[in-house]
């Protein structure tokens, strides 16, 4: 029988990149993601790995760049201005097309902020963050499962379409301890890296790198970048759906947001408020097609994050003409995390009953 | 069933041991559960607290603003906390560290038990946290005593597990005082 154990947020994403094969690991500690280092570096030793705690998180992302040309199913973590510090690397890594799991376990900024839950970089994660047109592949978990499972698949969706893939929690998700149940999710069917820097004796020479200077040739790259961005869209959006069908209002959050709001949503229903949820799980790719298919009915939506508003900036780019997207933002902060019932008051000031 | 309860006290009061252990037992019970412990700068200093939802269907949010109890053990969490109480909650406090006349509150079952001169008198200071929450347990029977005694094992880290049964006796006598209280 499968174990279920009863562990942080933070441990479930380490013991889920073990199960998903990962045994390179390369960091510098910063909370609130330190559990994650502090449990591989246990670990990793004991099954032939390597465990690195690098003098910067700038040499961890390199690191990282260079296991994962070898071949090797590896993963860095850090937390806001570390996360900033790796994004060069992350553009390298996206531009040389080699795969790689980052673990954000975001904190407040800007600057140094603090270290309280804060979903600020949603903007950093999906629209670049480093330089040049590419994108990352962000997870967006809510829950002590879904740090397990969800690393598992980062894993998988990076080797997918060599590219990196990020892991976007916060302080609430990784310091949580919950009931996670350790069943690895069935592997995705991958190619063979045909492309890994191994030793070219007896076969052709394998070229990793991000620079194009033939006429052409990087738009032509950038273009090709594009289509599996494209395939993405089509392949592998995740989200999670709630009591839409006859919803008059919907709720759009993603990560401890949503989680909370499930409470809010069950409060409301209970009230007789026709209210709904849409979660984004892969916050890149977006989950477009649902926004659009839910708002031909349902014309009003609030979306409720720990910012000062960026996911919306996409569902409103997502819904059919003619819906009205509200937004309710607490920016990120001590004290700052948002309750069930202050949730329910803002549904309240926008939804008015039908006038069937 | 759905339960919550927020645990608060200073740091090193083992407010988040006793949160930690109760949410374990549900889990072993068969609930679901979360535990959201306060961390980083609040440790030091300020109050440490934690927040154990636990309930037979899944848990939305592991936030908490009005919870169906509190304990506290030290005044700053009584102020922090007091106000948030759902109206006919409970309010177990250490009246070792907080005289009863701070309380505000008459709108909800307050329980005031000496957790640290009870503790004294187990021969340990740091048994105050298992008396809170064996009083805990007494009222409102969310876990059973037999469940916790199952589960303190895997709670408490094995340099500590010489004292399981002195922390079993604590959670027994938190429950005893209650119970000779009515």
């Amino acid at each position: 029988m499968l174990k279920k154990v009863f562990i942080k947020g933070n441990e479930a994403i380490a013991r889920a990149a073990v199960d998903a094969g990962c045994r390179y690991y390369f960091g510098y500690p910063i909370t609130p993601q330190s559990d994650i280092p502090e449990y591989l570096s246990k670990v990793l030793p004991k099954l032939g790995g390597e465990f690195i705690q690098a003098e910067s998180e700038i040499a961890s992302i390199n690191m990282l760049m260079g296991a994962s040309a070898a071949g090797a199913r590896s993963m860095t973590s850090s937390s806001g201005p570390g996360i900033s510090l790796k994004q060069e690397g992350l553009s390298y890594m996206a531009g040389s097309e080699l795969p790689g799991v980052v673990v954000n376990v975001a904190r407040c900024g800007p600057g140094l902020g603090g270290i309280a839950p804060s979903q600020a970089e949603y903007f950093q994660a999906t629209k670049g963050g480093g330089h040049g047109d590419y994108r990352l592949i962000v997870l967006a978990p809510e829950s002590g499962q879904e740090m397990y499972d969800l690393t598992f698949k980062a894993f998988d969706l990076a080797d997918k379409y060599r590219n990196p893939a990020m892991i976007l929690a916060d302080g609430m998700l990784g310091q949580m301890k919950e009931p996670v149940l350790l069943q690895p999710p069935r592997k995705m069917d991958l190619p063979d890296k045909d492309w890994v820097l191994s030793g070219a004796k007896g076969r052709p020479q394998n070229i990793i790198k991000s620079l194009y200077l033939g006429d052409k040739e990087l738009e032509r790259h950038t273009w090709q970048l594009w289509e599996k961005y494209q395939r993405m869209k089509k392949e592998d959006v995740m989200f999670e759906a709630r009591e839409i069908k006859d919803a008059r209002l919907i709720i759009a959050a993603f990560g401890s947001c949503a989680r909370i709001a499930k409470s809010t949503l069950r409060q409301a229903r209970a009230e007789g408020l026709k209210v709904g949820l849409i979660r984004p799980i892969t916050l890149f790719p977006f989950p477009e097609e649902i926004f659009r298919q839910a708002s031909i009915d349902t014309k009003m939506f609030l979306t409720i994050e720990m910012n000062t508003g960026q996911m919306v900036e996409d569902v409103r780019l997502s819904v059919s003409p003619g819906t009205v997207v509200y937004f309710y933002g607490r920016p990120p902060g001590a004290g700052s995390l948002p309750s069930p019932d202050e949730i329910l008051r803002e549904i309240k000031k926008v939804y008015e009953p039908s006038s069937e | 069933m759905y339960y919550d309860v927020i645990i608060a006290g200073f740091g090193g009061q083992g407010v988040l041991l006793i949160g930690d252990l109760l949410s374990l037992t549900a889990m072993e019970e068969g609930y679901h559960v979360s535990f959201l412990p306060s961390y980083g700068v609040e440790m030091r200093g300020g109050t440490a607290n934690c927040t154990v939802v636990i309930s037979s269907e899944e848990i939305g949010s592991p936030v908490v603003s009005s919870p169906h109890a509190v304990i506290v053990m030290n005044l700053p969490s009584l102020k922090k906390f007091e106000p948030m109480i759902k109206p006919g909650g409970l309010l177990i406090l250490n009246t070792s560290l907080i005289p009863e006349k701070e309380v505000k509150r008459s709108d909800v079952e307050r329980i005031p038990i000496p957790l640290n001169a009870l503790a004294e008198k187990l021969g340990n200071t740091r048994l105050a946290n298992m008396i809170a929450l064996g009083a805990l347990l007494e009222k409102t029977k969310v876990v059973s005593f037999r469940s916790v005694e199952a589960s303190i094992k895997e709670a408490l880290a094995q340099k500590y597990h010489h004292l399981i049964p002195a922390n079993l006796e604590a959670i027994k006598k938190g429950a005893e005082f209650l119970r000779n209280s009515k």
